[in-house]
């Protein structure tokens, strides 16, 4: 499992995140998260919130974004909220970065679905262009993290790269994805299965066939 | 109110009851680790699972389940059972099981519950996970490898204290308590968390690896730190007090004390007086304390107070003393024709002549019921946390909290209304508005208004708003004094409250004063008396004596207590005295016969009852009458600026000034922030 402590709390890290505050725009997309609830209820914006913060630090840092002690402080008085109640919901989610992230943060899945379509060799492949585990890599591109099932296992095995998922990967495909987005192109998102759309079965339907090009009426046939 | 059976036999569970609660009903032992009767539910560990019909087929938690009409529910079945060993088994994988080094051993939940309902084996082999100690100041040590994530100290810091600095961190198995950054935890009530701790995790850090549980020796006493009169236990082995802990009492401290109340213990063995002193007058040690016999001290005061003529003595009663010395005390002037007695040492001289204007007259548990209470100078964290917990929860069931005096740290949402007492005669307008319309109403008045003269236009105010009222048949008295010192009540109650306060006291310039271990006395304003200081700790009242008669502290005598309510306690005798010591009534009986004057009393039971003869309320526990609420004088009014008397709470008396763990306490909690400024 990835190490989610906290990065440590040092003077350098107070000196560059102690005066952290959410820009205009996030301080938009903040207000727009905090209206969503009702008054008295605002803590429930934690998350939103959280997420913003780790957003801009990625934007200033040109990275996926992280979430130094700081920020965590700053999101908690915006809240109003005791810092350890929101620490505690940054430190048990994933998706927040409790350490410094490069600026893609490749999320292999190697849970068994993914394992047993190939995910070793996905991980392999991300070691092999010198990725580490928990590390930013030398040119600040990249950090390897190898996650629990991400709710794509109909198209096995997938890394979730940032906001973005890639499925249906080889060795191969990873390579293209990884390599189009090291030259700052946006690949395809998905399925990278040549002529599957989403996560419909491959190889064409197997059940409902008659669906597929009208709305086929099954009743007359039980 | 739903009927259940329990194992075949049917009760009535009353509403809102969960199973557990039935089960208990029904006097069934559920085991468990995280229910908690005064924390809320978090059934998260499993352990009081039963069989639940109608329901799932499958054990269920029954601390978290709501008894409703007609359930069937089963504690006994080999379903229960096998449940409970498997719960019990999955917690211990990663449980050390080093109960040999385990401070928590012999009064462990964990313990008892294994050898109860565990399978006596584990068939885990692999490797157990271990999390490193975490830092929580002066008083808890962890030992976070044996928490079982019951989260009751997560739950207790955020709920009951209302100071949210425990945590839980990460997930699954990597899950660890903490507090942010591993600080200390920094509130008045912060170790009741070893107390909740039903595993070792969480462990007193002073008492270390003092002693067993079971080579304690268990005596049933009343805290003397603050005027809240908690109920303790002090255990002690030999001739010490080893520690003191909470004992549940729903009227007073329901189950905490103060970290004062419960650290301040290691106090009773440093600095204190164990031989007799008297300052040599004349030759070449002038001026300096000599040893001495408890003869020539008793010559030296009788010489003194026949010299100064008739009833030419005086006494002043410190905080912590009981009420069997105060009253021998009063017996001794009596006799020798004085009724000088005054407890309030620092010069308040607010009005004393009704019990009822001067006590917390709703209750300690009644002011949670409050729905709209005044605090007039009351810094009520430091003076009284058990109050201040009751205040909290009165907050959270909505009360309107509003307070004059300078802003502290309050754990409940609340209004500051300003520092000037004058504030009392000139009401925002919501805050009247507030007040009539609220069904239980309740003022506070703390140490702060008192010294700045609120008491009486406080008591204008209860008239105004009627704070006295008949709610639903049910006596409602809303108005309420805080005291700090845990003499007070029974003090005034023995006469010991001049009219003019000290200064009456002052100006009779008494030949002897007695101090019943007094240490805020302005000693100074005695000059020409002789300073009799009869008390157990080396600190500033023994400074300033010129004879010390060493005595007996709260742990070491019987004695009766009376709390800010009014409320009649009595403490038992836990050890004896160090050295030369002497309970304190002993020492003034021995003093009457020096003077050749009979106080009617050999025996402490004796003494009692004399003093029972007096004051009959002080012969049953439980509140006093107090009498009816006196009405306030419109004049004088209050004014100035209130100011907390309290700077340090950790050190507030000689007991607590004399711990080393109160004084790393305060070192760290009170000044912690100096010092790092100091170093940087
Ligand atoms: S430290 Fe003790 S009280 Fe806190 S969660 Fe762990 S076992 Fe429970
Ligand atoms: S197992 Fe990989 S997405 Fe579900
Ligand atoms: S006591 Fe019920 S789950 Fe812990």
């Amino acid at each position: 499992m990835a190490n989610r402590q906290p990065a440590p709390d040092t003077p350098e890290l107070r000196e560059r995140w102690g005066n952290f505050a959410f820009n205009a725009d996030y301080e938009a997309k903040a207000q727009k998260a905090l209206a969503r609830y009702p008054e008295g209820r605002k803590k429930s914006a934690v998350m939103p919130l959280l997420d913003l913060a780790q957003r801009q630090v990625g934007e200033e840092t040109d990275t996926q974004g992280w979430l130094p002690l700081p920020v965590i402080e700053y999101v908690a008085n915006y809240l109003d909220m005791p810092v350890i109640r929101v620490l505690e919901v940054a430190t048990f989610y994933f998706m927040y970065n409790m350490t410094p992230v490069g600026k893609y943060h490749v999320q292999v899945c190697g849970t068994t679905p993914c394992m047993l379509r190939g995910s070793d060799d996905i991980i392999a492949a991300c070691k092999k262009r010198g990725m580490k585990k928990g590390e930013v890599s030398e040119d600040g591109l990249w950090t390897l993290t190898e996650v629990e099932c991400m709710g794509n296992c109909a198209t096995a095995p997938m890394v979730q790269i940032n906001d973005d998922n890639y499925e249906d990967l080889t060795p191969e495909r990873l390579d293209a994805v990884l390599d189009a987005l090291a030259k700052g192109e946006q690949p395809k998102t998905g399925t990278q299965e040549p002529g599957r759309h989403t996560s419909e079965p491959s190889g064409g339907p197997t059940t409902l066939k008659e669906m597929v090009s009208e709305n086929h009426d099954y009743r007359g046939e039980w | 109110m739903p009927k259940v059976t329990v194992d075949g036999q049917e009760i009535d569970a009353p509403e809102g009851a969960t199973v557990l609660q039935a089960c208990e009903l029904a006097g069934k032992e559920i085991p468990r680790f995280c229910y908690h009767e005064r924390l809320s539910i978090a059934g998260n560990c499993r352990m009081c699972l039963v069989e639940v019909k109608p329901g799932p087929p499958k054990p269920q938690a029954s601390c978290a389940l709501p008894a409703t009409e007609g359930q069937e529910i089963r504690t006994d079945t080999p379903m229960v059972r096998a449940a409970r060993e498997g719960v019990m088994e999955f917690l211990l994988i990663n449980h050390p099981l080093d109960c040999p080094i385990c401070d928590q051993g012999g009064e462990c939940d964990l313990q008892d519950q294994s050898v109860a309902y565990g399978r006596g084996g584990s068939r885990y082999h692999e490797n157990k996970r271990a999390v490193t100690e975490k830092y929580m100041g002066p008083l808890i040590k962890t030992i976070m490898t044996r928490c079982i994530h019951c989260t009751r100290c997560v739950r207790f810091s955020e709920e009951i204290a209302g100071v949210d600095e425990i945590g839980a961190l990460y997930r699954g198995e990597d899950m660890q308590i903490t507090t942010y950054l591993e600080q200390a935890a920094a509130h008045e009530m912060s170790a009741n968390v070893i107390d909740l701790c039903p595993v070792g995790a969480l462990t007193s850090r002073p008492y270390a690896y003092e002693a067993r549980p079971w080579e304690l020796k268990k005596t049933l006493s009343i805290d003397v730190s603050d005027a809240v009169g908690a109920n303790i236990r002090l255990d002690s082995r030999g001739r010490e007090v080893m520690r003191a802990l909470p004992r549940i009492n729903d009227d007073v401290n329901e189950e905490w004390i103060s970290d004062k109340a419960r650290y301040q213990v290691d106090g009773l063995t440093r600095r204190r007086l164990d031989q007799v002193w008297v300052r040599a007058v004349g030759g070449p040690n002038a001026g300096k304390l000599q040893r001495a016999s408890w003869e020539d001290a008793f010559d030296a005061i009788v010489k003194a107070a026949k010299q100064g003529g008739d009833g030419s003595i005086a006494a002043v009663a410190g905080d912590l003393v009981d009420c069997e010395t105060m009253f021998a005390a009063k017996r001794l002037l009596a006799e020798l024709g004085s009724d000088k007695l005054e407890g309030r040492q620092t010069g308040l001289d607010y009005d004393c002549s009704s019990l009822a204007g001067i006590a917390f007259n709703s209750t300690l548990a009644g002011i949670e019921s409050a729905d709209a209470i005044l605090i007039v100078g009351s810094q009520v964290r430091h003076e009284a946390p058990l109050i201040n917990v009751r205040l909290r929860k009165a907050a959270k069931r909505g009360a309107k909290i509003f307070l004059i005096g300078p802003e502290w740290d309050t754990t409940f949402a609340c209004e500051f209304l300003g520092e000037d007492a004058g504030l009392l005669h000139d009401l925002p307008g919501h805050v009247a508005d507030a007040f009539k319309d609220a069904a239980r109403p309740a003022i506070i008045v703390g140490p702060g208004g008192l010294a700045a003269n609120a008491l009486h236009p406080a008591l204008v105010l209860a008239d105004e708003w009627n704070l006295v009222r008949d709610i639903d048949g049910e006596a409602w008295n809303g108005f309420n004094v805080i005291h700090t010192a845990a003499a007070r009540m029974g003090a005034v109650m023995l006469g010991y409250a001049q009219k003019g306060g000290i200064k009456d006291v002052v100006d009779a310039a008494p030949a002897v004063l007695l101090s019943l271990g007094a240490d805020a006395v302005d000693y100074g304003a005695f000059e020409k008396s002789l300073k009799v200081y009869i008390g157990h700790h080396g600190d500033a009242g023994a400074h300033a004596a010129d004879i010390i008669l060493p005595a007996a502290s709260y742990a070491e005598k019987d004695g009766t207590y009376v709390n800010t309510e009014g409320r009649v306690q009595f403490a038992e005798k836990a050890v004896f005295a160090p050295g030369d010591a002497r309970e304190d009534w002993t020492i003034l009986r021995a003093l009457a016969d020096a003077f050749g004057v009979s106080v009617g009393f050999d025996s402490f039971a004796q003494l009692q009852s004399a003093m029972i003869e007096a004051v009959p309320a002080l012969g049953e526990e439980g509140i006093a009458p107090l009498g009816k609420l006196p009405k306030g004088k419109k004049t004088p009014k209050a004014k100035g600026a209130i100011a907390y008397p309290i700077a340090d709470f950790y050190l507030t008396n000689p007991i607590a000034r004399a711990s080393e763990t109160m004084q790393r306490c305060s070192a760290e909690l009170v000044h912690g922030d100096e010092i790092l400024e100091a170093a940087e």
